[in-house]
């Protein structure tokens, strides 16, 4: 409906809603992974396989992470109110890619050495703040479900996962901490720009619909 | 007296002492010779032919450099040689960027001739070799040594060059001088990472005085049987097994001979992180990552645990003594 308010615009709302659509997005979102397995599978990660994979997996955590985030502000802007059906999928991607990053990590990195990951965690400040992150994003995941929205509240489930700001925040001093070392911050400073856009569009957003 | 202990880790022997495979095989043919008395000039051909035997198939991408088998203690490792293809597309060399596979793909505009090293500071004999008269200042011996990067991974690599002490020996340091200083080339023509701010340019490390005349510290001009490939820190380059790969500066341009302990390239910009010393040491963890293991590269595969990192890289039976006494804590 609101799509149609724009004159000559693609009618993007309704495609959305077509029975494909969801699929689409799904079989989309989960392309990287497949990459990544074909990758593996073939032996095309280069000399390192296991630092490729880590950090392939962390680039695509941040990447739904900023993805998502970007379902609210585009639906509003477009108005294309139907976006909004995507979200939860796309959440949980961030979750499914924020998974294969720790399992990668505790596999590839530290063997499952369980104690080992433990202190490393405990150890390294770095390390930490990535699990926290990973700590949220588990709780978002697991109260995904409508039966637990309808449980808890509406209001309660929002707060809840308006921790996502917090999450976004963390992987990003995560994958600073990490470029520190070689001062390398490009692709750390593009992520931040992304993330800190997105966070500035709600602030104003928010503040201009109080204001009405 | 030698006293081993457990802590002195495998001690390899020496590779000159190893009866070559096919004296070994032919051993009674060999006394039958002996008795005979033309043992002499048999064995003179056989030792010729075994000096400049490659221990590595020439990958055939750059011009041969032969390297004779080695007589320094530790001087060849016995763990299975890193595969060329890795060890020539897997590399640090931030002047070319700092992705691993950004110097295989950049550094072809390295221009290594003409070239020449700058020999300066407190030595007696100041000089500036040009790259041929330093190929020929010693004779060339194959060294493999294990290589251990500050980031967690490893390879072992068989190099071609001699030890830095026979250049030291030449130009005479003064007695004041404690330290050597290796300068790199910093070309923002040829560099396309010499414009970053990863780091200040050109890159710079350093030795102290004892280090630097260790047999074991190479000058190396060659690996696999060739001569350096460009994004291996062609045409000369600092090789020092027992310390993280970064204190072993690339594509010489300087050696400098100095009296106070230099400022060195990653010192400067992380001194938490990277110290003077980085000597390979498995108890003294990076602040962001541990130590203790390595992942050698082409040969624990991706469900592999990776293996045990050893103190001084495997070489503290030849280099532990450098640092009696010494907190390697506190001096990391």
């Amino acid at each position: 409906m609101h799509a149609m308010a724009f004159p000559g615009h693609l009618p993007i709302g309704r495609l959305l809603l077509r029975p494909w659509a969801k699929p689409l997005v799904f079989a989309l979102a989960l392309l990287p992974c497949v990459t990544l397995l074909w990758a593996v599978g073939f032996d095309q990660l280069g000399a390192n396989p296991a630092e490729a994979l880590i950090r392939a997996t962390g680039d695509w955590t941040l990447r739904m992470l900023c993805l998502v985030l970007a379902v609210t502000p585009l639906r509003v802007i477009f108005a294309v109110p139907t976006l909004a059906r995507f979200r939860r999928m796309l959440g949980l991607f961030v979750y499914f890619y924020a998974c294969l990053h720790l399992l990668s990590y505790a596999w590839f990195d530290m063997g499952f050495e369980m104690t080992d990951v433990l202190r490393d965690i405990a150890k390294r400040p770095f390390i930490l703040v990535g699990f926290v992150g990973f700590v949220l994003l588990s709780v978002m995941a697991l109260t995904s479900h409508n039966l637990v929205i309808k449980r808890v509240g509406g209001k309660i489930w929002k707060r809840l996962h308006q921790s996502v700001y917090v999450v976004a925040g963390l992987a990003l001093l995560h994958f600073f901490w990490m470029r520190a070392g070689k001062n390398n911050f490009a692709e750390v400073i593009v992520y931040a720009v992304v993330l800190a856009a997105l966070l500035a569009w709600r602030v104003v957003h928010f503040a201009r619909k109080k204001a009405l | 007296m030698q006293i081993s202990t457990r802590r002195d880790g495998f001690n390899h022997p020496e590779s000159s002492s190893i009866t070559p495979l096919a004296i070994y095989q032919s051993r009674r043919d060999l006394i039958r010779l002996m008795a005979t008395g033309v043992a002499g000039a048999a064995l003179g051909s056989l030792v010729a032919r075994q000096a400049f035997a490659q221990s590595v198939a020439l990958p055939g991408k750059n011009v041969a450099l032969p390297g004779s088998r080695t007589r320094v203690a530790g001087g060849v490792t016995m763990d299975k040689v890193t595969d060329y293809k890795d060890a020539s597309s897997y590399n640090n060399f931030y002047e070319f960027g700092t992705d691993k596979a950004d110097p295989a793909k950049n550094a072809h505009t390295l221009k290594i001739s003409p070239w020449a090293v700058e020999i300066e500071g407190m030595v007696k004999k100041p000089a500036r070799y040009t790259l041929e008269d330093l190929i020929k200042l010693s004779a060339q011996e194959e060294r493999i040594y294990r290589l251990r990067c500050v980031e967690g991974w490893s390879m072992v690599l068989p190099w071609v060059g001699y030890s830095l002490s026979e250049l030291i020996k030449k130009v005479e340091p003064l007695g004041s001088a404690k330290y050597v200083e290796f300068v790199t080339l910093a070309d923002p023509r040829t560099m396309p990472g010499v414009g970053s701010r990863v780091l200040d340019w050109p890159y710079v490390e350093a030795l102290r005085m004892d280090e630097a005349m260790h047999p074991l510290t190479l000058l190396s001009f060659g690996m696999y049987g060739e001569v350096l490939p460009k994004q291996s820190g062609a045409p000369v380059r600092l090789v020092v097994p027992w310390k993280y790969g970064f204190k072993s500066g690339k594509s010489l341009v300087k050696i400098r001979f100095t009296e106070k302990q230099p400022t060195t390239a990653w010192n400067r910009v992380a001194p938490s992180e990277y110290g003077f010393f980085a000597n390979v040491n498995p108890d003294v963890d990076h602040p962001r990552w541990s130590q203790a293991t390595e992942r050698r590269i082409g040969e624990d595969g991706l469900f592999a645990k990776k293996r045990k990192t050893l103190i001084f890289n495997g070489y503290e039976p030849q280099v532990g003594q450098l640092y009696a006494g010494m907190d390697l804590k506190k001096f990391f």
